[in-house]
């Protein structure tokens, strides 16, 4: 089939999303729910997945989800209840239904048998053994019988088969295509149309059907009328090689003759009945030569109040519903899109949204160089042309927003992958843990949404391995055995907020601050705030796990979390109440697609900042700064801080900056490492869109993007991070000094 | 003629998946994604067949091919059912709802257009 790949794309894609929907019920369940509808769409997520898996013969996906949902089946039709064993099973059933969908999507192949363990559990649930998948296709069909054989096939239809829209003359055009066949209709049973019953059967075919299939095959003929009809299917002697049957016209009915004598009956007797019942009756029809004319006669059964009209007898029949005219299919196509329903959405190639957003990235900032030239023009505010413009600033904001917006999606996608890893960490190290999802449907970016995953996986990680206590002392500190690791999202002045906050012992601060004291992060006699000091487990290096579980112990520290917050131009913050818990705070920017900017002049050259690293600015006084070796130290708040030239460092000018007419901005860096940039004047804070340098011109070290601004300049973007680091490579390693 | 054929599926995959299938075999295809859209397709079109899924959110599709076979106008149109099982069972309850025939999944193009020709020519 052609389109196959895209599909197959549409396929997994609806996996993810009906194994959301999976997680979501059984998680209903778990807490209690028990209304049926839970458990019906549950069924249908697997079945749907079951479906979808065996037109891309996913084998393995679809025995597996056929186990599963037989389960399910049960479970909706009540033949077996459900128990805490049972759910569990459900649970990681689900879990390892991901796995399969997630494998099978990126082309691999799971390690063999690891469905084992669960197909036996989910047998036990059923209680039996759970059938046989279905293979990925039909059998092969049976081979041709090598002798030629004459059947002879009675096919009397009852009135059930015309109730269910079957058409015996489809059925015998069948036996046509398997050999050569002699067909008669027995109309002998139609009694006057006085006694007709509109709806009843009354007619039946004799086939004499010559072929070399076997008499299987012709069964299957009447496989979708197995039980409305009566047939018998008699195998003759193998047949000599006969002069080839002519098709002889059916017995003499002539169905022209019939609706003649019928037309003519209602003419003359009473009116028909005021109920439009149409007359489903199959007539006979001529099956000798022309099929299409069968096929219009059968058209014609939906008759609608046949109207009392002299012959010819065929063509008076109102316009019957089914048979479409050109006209008509014309009509049915113009409708074909169905009726566009609440929350109809489209799908759109992400390559065209992000051009799009580029595009009116470009608006925007044309927009700005109009309104420069503006001014430079010596315009006042108020001529005409500055008012159009500023209407012009308005319509551009409000179509950057929607553009936006058209890449935001709900996190939730994210964090239904947290429940999972909520039942996995907690059973690994035996807590008791319920996680409360809040405001999963709030929007951001679709690329913030995809780098989410790893921090959330690491904090929840940390919360539950970290945060929460041991049962025995939970039980101890009066708390309830469960602990509860809350995780939610809300926009907050053009961020998303995201927290994880659990109900455990909160950051132990002595211990943090010997840590931090012993692997030599902070000096012995630093003066830190407690917010200081919870923000200590930040740093490269720090780790508080006495013991180094599989959980968290994977060579990965939250300093590895608040590089890549960073990275999306994020910050990460933790607070911590003693006895009562700690809560991750995450604030990310909706859109990566513009950046909240710090201007500044250097040797006549604007840079930008993002604002995210930026923490205050500073006047400079000579005595403050101290030498040491061919780098400059600042004193901040009594303690050391490197300081970089920004100008020097990049070649803009060879003399250092004028002290005094430069400005300090304090910068925070990985690990919450505080560097001063010395710039020579700052002009304000804006929002920039970001040009990516690396496709326009090439990757330059400490440059992370550029910027066009209102005069048409372009502006580079720093990457403050790759700065710091490489002006302290060529310096000595001042890690102490991040005490500030 | 041209034949149309109304798909009701609530999986979008199954409804891509006949849609390609059917447009290639050069069939006109009408979509819906359960039986009560079903319902409201089919009263501003007029099908050839309809192909039908079972497990379905708001209305199945047994409960879409009773409210098919009670309206005097499409009672008539051949429903085919898709379905995942080819037991007997299934195919009697099926059958016992209105159906005309079945499918049974997963199907190719060859054995889809086999079956429409089964049931309308």
């Amino acid at each position: 089939m052609e389109g196959m790949d895209e599909i197959r794309d549409t396929f997994f894609q609806e996996a993810e999303e009906l194994l959301g929907e999976l997680e979501r019920g059984l998680i209903l369940i778990q807490e209690g729910d028990r209304d049926s509808e839970t458990v019906n769409a549950i069924f249908r997520a697997v079945h749907s997945i079951k479906g979808g898996a065996g037109m891309f013969e996913l084998d393995r996906l679809v025995s597996f989800a056929h186990a599963f949902e037989t389960v399910l089946d049960d479970l909706r039709s009540r033949k077996i209840g459900l128990e805490a064993n049972g759910l569990k099973t459900m649970l990681r059933s689900a879990d390892l239904l991901s796995d399969l969908v997630r494998t099978a999507r990126a082309g691999e192949e799971m390690e063999a048998g690891r469905e084992a363990v669960l197909m036996a559990e989910l047998a036990a649930l059923s209680g039996g053994v759970a059938d046989a998948a279905p293979s990925a296709f039909d059998a092969p069909e049976l081979p041709a019988g090598p002798v030629s054989r004459l059947y002879d096939i009675r096919f009397t239809p009852l009135a059930a088969l015309y109730a269910n829209a079957g058409d015996p003359a489809l059925l015998v055009r069948e036996l046509h295509r398997l050999g050569t066949a002699t067909v008669s209709c027995d109309a002998s049973h139609v009694p006057d149309l006085s006694e007709l019953d509109p709806e009843g059967a009354y007619l039946s075919w004799t086939v004499a059907l010559e072929t070399t299939e076997s008499e299987d095959t012709i069964r299957e003929v009447f496989e979708f009328v197995e039980g409305d009809c009566i047939l018998e299917v008699i195998a003759g002697e193998p047949m000599v090689v006969e002069e080839p049957a002519v098709v002889e016209e059916g017995d003499g009915f002539d169905v022209a003759a019939l609706l003649a004598r019928m037309q003519a009956e209602l003419g003359d007797g009473p009116a028909p009945e005021a109920t439009p019942s149409p007359f489903d009756m199959p007539f006979a029809p001529d099956f000798s030569a022309d099929f299409s004319n069968v096929v219009d006669l059968a058209d014609m059964r939906p008759v609608e109040t046949p109207a009392p009209s002299p012959a010819p007898a065929v063509e008076p029949v109102a316009a019957p519903v089914l048979a479409a005219s050109p006209a008509k299919t014309e009509e049915s196509k113009a409708s074909s899109a169905p009726a566009p329903a609440a929350g109809a959405t489209i799908r759109v190639d992400l390559d065209r949204l992000d051009r799009l957003v580029n595009l009116v990235g470009e608006l925007v900032i044309n927009r700005a160089m109009v309104a420069q030239r503006v001014v430079e023009a010596g315009l006042s505010n108020t001529a005409a042309v500055s008012v159009g413009l500023d209407e012009l600033e308005q319509l551009t904001r409000e179509i950057q927003d929607n553009v936006m917006a058209l890449r935001a999606q709900p996190v939730r996608s994210v964090f239904q992958r947290m429940s999972r890893l909520v039942r996995e960490v907690g059973e690994a190290v035996n807590k008791q843990v319920q996680l409360v999802v809040e405001g999963e449907g709030t929007e951001v970016d679709k690329t913030i949404v995809e780098r989410l995953t790893d921090p959330l996986t690491h904090m929840i990680r940390n919360a539950i391995d970290h945060g929460l206590e041991s049962p025995e002392k939970r039980l101890e500190a009066g708390k309830p055995l469960t602990g509860t690791v809350h995780l939610s999202a809300r926009h907050a002045s053009g961020h998303i907020v995201i927290e994880v906050s659990d109900d455990g012992g909160g950051l132990n601060r002595p211990r943090v601050r010997d840590i931090a004291v012993s692997k030599g992060l902070i000096p012995a006699d630093a003066q830190l705030s407690d917010e200081e000091t919870d923000n200590l487990i930040f740093l490269p290096g720090f780790s508080t796990a006495s013991t180094i579980s599989n959980i968290s112990g994977r060579g990965v520290g939250l300093d590895v979390v608040k590089r890549s917050v960073q990275a999306l131009g994020g910050r990460i913050s933790i607070a911590s109440r003693p006895g009562r818990g700690s809560t991750f705070t995450l604030a990310l920017p909706l859109t990566l697609a513009v950046l909240d900017g710090m201007l500044v002049t250097v040797a006549d050259q604007t840079l930008v900042l993002p604002l995210t690293s930026t923490v205050e600015t500073l006047k400079l006084k000579p005595e403050e700064i101290h030498a040491l070796g061919s780098s400059k130290l600042v004193t901040l708040r009594g303690a050391f801080t490197p300081m970089i030239d920004v100008g020097r460092h990049f070649g803009y000018r060879h003399a250092p900056a004028d002290l005094t007419k430069s400005v300090g901005l304090v910068v925070e860096t990985q690990g919450n490492t505080r560097t001063v940039l010395l710039v020579d004047e700052i002009q304000g804070q804006r929002q920039v869109v970001i040009k990516s340098l690396e496709t326009n011109y090439g990757s330059v070290p400490g440059i992370a993007a550029a910027t066009i601004l209102g005069d048409g300049r372009v502006a580079l973007i720093l990457d403050v991070d790759a700065l710091v680091s490489e002006a302290s490579a060529s310096a000595s390693d001042f890690s102490f000094a991040i005490a500030g | 003629m041209t034949k149309t054929i109304l798909t009701v599926d609530d999986s979008r995959t199954m409804r891509d998946m006949l849609r390609v299938a059917l447009t290639g075999a050069g069939f006109n295809v009408v979509q819906a994604e359960d039986g009560v859209h079903g319902l409201e397709v089919l009263a501003q079109n007029s099908p050839d067949v309809i192909i039908t899924d079972i497990n379905m959110p708001r209305m199945d599709g047994f409960g879409f091919i009773e409210n098919v076979r009670r309206d005097q106008r499409c009672r008539v149109i051949p429903i085919l059912v898709l379905t995942t099982e080819s037991d007997a069972a299934k195919k009697a309850r099926a059958r016992e709802a209105g159906a005309t025939g079945w499918i049974v999944k997963p199907f190719n193009t060859t054995k889809l257009c086999d079956a429409i020709r089964r049931v309308a020519g």
